[in-house]
């Protein structure tokens, strides 16, 4: 368990409004502490994005970028190779959405993803603002999810995409369901630093990679695992 | 004054006494309730107020409220009496109280949140906008910057006559202003680069070398500057070096400070006679002023998103001074934490660090992940007792700086 891990972080020049880099920095402290090697690298728009990456990873981003982001990502290719031969892919937000087929664009128009997760996305009525919960696919053993979002897209998983979670508290993909998932490609609402609040699902991400793994000693997981007690108390209905 | 129409004198003089009555009773500091009332009576109040006056607007992410602060002090040789909300009111009740209680001035020097610039700017007619910069700040309730840049540039070419004194070394700035007739550019500096790696206009990739820019693609760049900041000295527009030699502490102060120059150059004021004046300027709405508290000298510093955080951090002295930092997430504050993973704690390792304020744990597990050392305590009185004596620097975001400034007496 001492490999490499490489960890690339997806056009952090178009795709990084808010705190996006918690989820490369959780999942490099988490690999550490196990005594894993991490590499991190930073793709900007104008360079190639690697294809032997082990976790890619997108941010959340303004309208206009979220565009760009998706355009360039088209041409380039690499994503889609990478998630091809079986790579993780973790993508937040406006990420998440250009990950489908197609989200709404600038002005709520239909725009072309890359057509990595089976899914639709558009505009919605009003913009979901808030906290969010929601409980995880039991198969991936993973406790419910906790974090913020702040979108207003409306996202439709077609027959090649389960969702990630259903909602207990918020919006997410807006029909009750939350984020989606296909192999090891995962997205989410959840916005920014969705893996900090949510150790197991960073925890199931680098399992992906690096197969079983032990626990973290519990001292080292104490505060993020008060964190999620917190935020899930502040919202329990 | 006297040429108001009645509702408007009726709708100033109602909203006048309902800040005294809010300072009386201790409710604020009243610059709000009265524009509040004024503007529910007459819609039209800002405009009436603004008329016949020279009034600058003061936006951007952050530096606001000691811009505002300085432009004050910068245009006070020209000995004309001046209207300003410089206690931050910065939406339409707080720049009608300013006005509407200083009926003789006849300059307004006015900070302006960033999402009303263009329907104060209709309302005022205003003389000078002043473009600070543009970062991510309080994303659940703010515009997307890229969208206020927008139209900031919509609502600028609608008012050809007024004059534009805008930082060119933020490519979100230069672009909401690149098309304004009358523009003062002013090399202001830039130290938060990560909301403007891509060009505004074609959003490809820009190219950056030291404050310059060029996009690789549609060759957008830096425009020239007239005014400029240098280490901690100003350029003038003859090329002039002079120390600013301010007393408010960290670079974001001097980048203010070189705009606060740029405006006064508009209204006439000599740079050596508007220097005098930014000296003076010690502590601005609470900030960066050192109260003492059973022994402890403590210095509070603001800081509410990470464009902010950075420069806060910039002005601590070094280690080992200890550092308290405290943060909220109740709505003004902005009620999501994710900003706390855009700012870079490193810097703080080395020295004691006590975290505090509602959200202390969202802030405990960031520290963690930055190998920062720290001690959760209660409040600030907790610090100031395990610092014991010698000094203390608190750096709190909006609503937990208001808090400590509570606990700490409103003499703060």
């Amino acid at each position: 368990m001492s490999g490499d891990l490489r960890l690339v972080w997806v056009y952090p020049d178009l795709l990084s409004t808010y705190g996006d880099r918690g989820n490369l920095l959780v999942l490099e402290r988490r690999a550490r502490l196990r005594g894993i090697n991490v590499e991190c690298v930073f793709v900007n728009s104008d360079q190639p994005v690697p294809r032997d990456g082990d976790i890619y990873l997108l941010g959340g981003g303004e309208d206009l970028p979220q565009v760009l982001a998706a355009r360039r990502l088209r041409a380039d290719g690499g994503l889609a190779e990478a998630a091809g031969r079986g790579a993780v892919v973790f993508a937040v937000c406006a990420g998440y959405q250009l990950l489908g087929h197609e989200f709404g664009g600038a002005d709520g128009e239909p725009t072309a993803g890359l057509g990595i997760l089976d899914m639709r996305s558009g505009r919605g009525e009003r913009r979901a603002v808030g906290e969010i919960v929601a409980d995880v696919d039991p198969a991936l053993g993973v406790p419910a999810l906790t974090g913020f979002e702040n979108h207003q897209g409306v996202t439709r998983l077609g027959p090649d995409a389960a969702p990630l979670a259903q909602v207990s508290v918020g919006i997410g993909n807006g029909d009750g369901t939350e984020g989606a998932l296909a192999g090891r490609v995962l997205g989410t609402y959840l916005h920014g630093p969705a893996l900090v609040r949510n150790p197991g699902l960073a925890d199931l991400l680098l399992g992906w990679v690096v197969g079983p793994m032990r626990p973290l000693p519990p001292a080292q997981d104490e505060l993020a695992l008060t964190l999620r007690r917190e935020r899930l108390d502040a919202v329990a209905p | 004054m006297n040429k108001l129409p009645l509702r408007a004198r009726l709708a100033t003089s109602l909203g006048g006494a309902a800040s005294k009555v809010s300072r009386l009773a201790g409710r604020g500091d009243g610059s709000v309730i009265g524009g509040v009332i004024g503007l529910r009576l007459e819609p039209g109040l800002l405009a009436m107020l603004a008329q016949g006056r020279q009034v600058v607007l003061v936006t951007g992410t952050n530096g606001k409220t000691t811009t505002t602060r300085l432009i004050t002090a910068a245009l006070a040789p020209l000995g004309e009496h001046i209207a300003s909300n410089a206690f931050g009111a910065n939406m339409e009740a707080g720049m009608a109280s300013a006005l509407g209680q200083a009926p003789d001035a006849s300059i307004a020097v006015l900070e302006c949140d960033e999402k009303f610039i263009p329907s104060v700017l209709r309302a005022t007619r205003a003389r000078v906008v002043v473009l600070l910069n543009l970062s991510r700040d309080q994303m659940d309730r703010a515009a997307e910057i890229w969208l206020l840049a927008r139209h900031w540039r919509d609502a600028l070419s609608a008012a050809p006559d007024c004059h534009v004194v805008a930082n060119a070394d933020d490519p979100l700035i230069a672009w909401a202003a690149s098309d304004a007739p009358h523009v003062t550019w002013v090399s202001a500096g830039q130290r938060w680069h990560d909301d403007s790696w891509c060009c505004p206009r074609c959003g490809s990739h820009l190219r950056r070398s030291g404050e310059e820019w060029i996009c690789g693609e549609c060759a957008f760049t830096r425009p020239p500057v007239r005014w400029a900041l240098s280490g901690s000295d100003v350029i003038d527009p003859a090329g002039r070096v002079r120390p600013l030699d301010l007393a408010l502490p960290g670079r974001a102060n001097q980048s203010n400070a070189v705009v606060a120059l740029a405006v006064a150059e508009v209204f006439g004021v000599d740079v050596v006679h508007a220097l005098r004046g930014l000296r003076d300027v010690t502590s601005v709405a609470g900030r960066y002023t050192t109260v003492e508290l059973r022994g402890v000298e403590i210095r509070l510093l603001l800081a509410k998103n990470p464009a902010g955080w950075l420069e806060a951090l910039d002005v601590l002295r070094p280690p080992p001074e200890p550092v308290m930092l405290a943060v909220n997430a109740q709505v003004p504050d902005g009620r999501d934490t994710s900003w706390l993973w855009d700012v870079d704690y490193r810097p703080l390792r080395g020295r004691p660090v006590f975290v505090g304020g509602e959200r202390r744990t969202d802030l405990a597990v960031r520290l963690e992940t930055d190998d920062v050392r720290f001690e959760v305590v209660a409040g600030i009185d907790a610090a100031v007792d395990r610092v014991g004596h010698g000094r203390l620097e608190v750096i709190g975001n909006y609503t937990a700086f208001q808090q400590i400034r509570t606990v700490l007496g409103r003499a703060a």
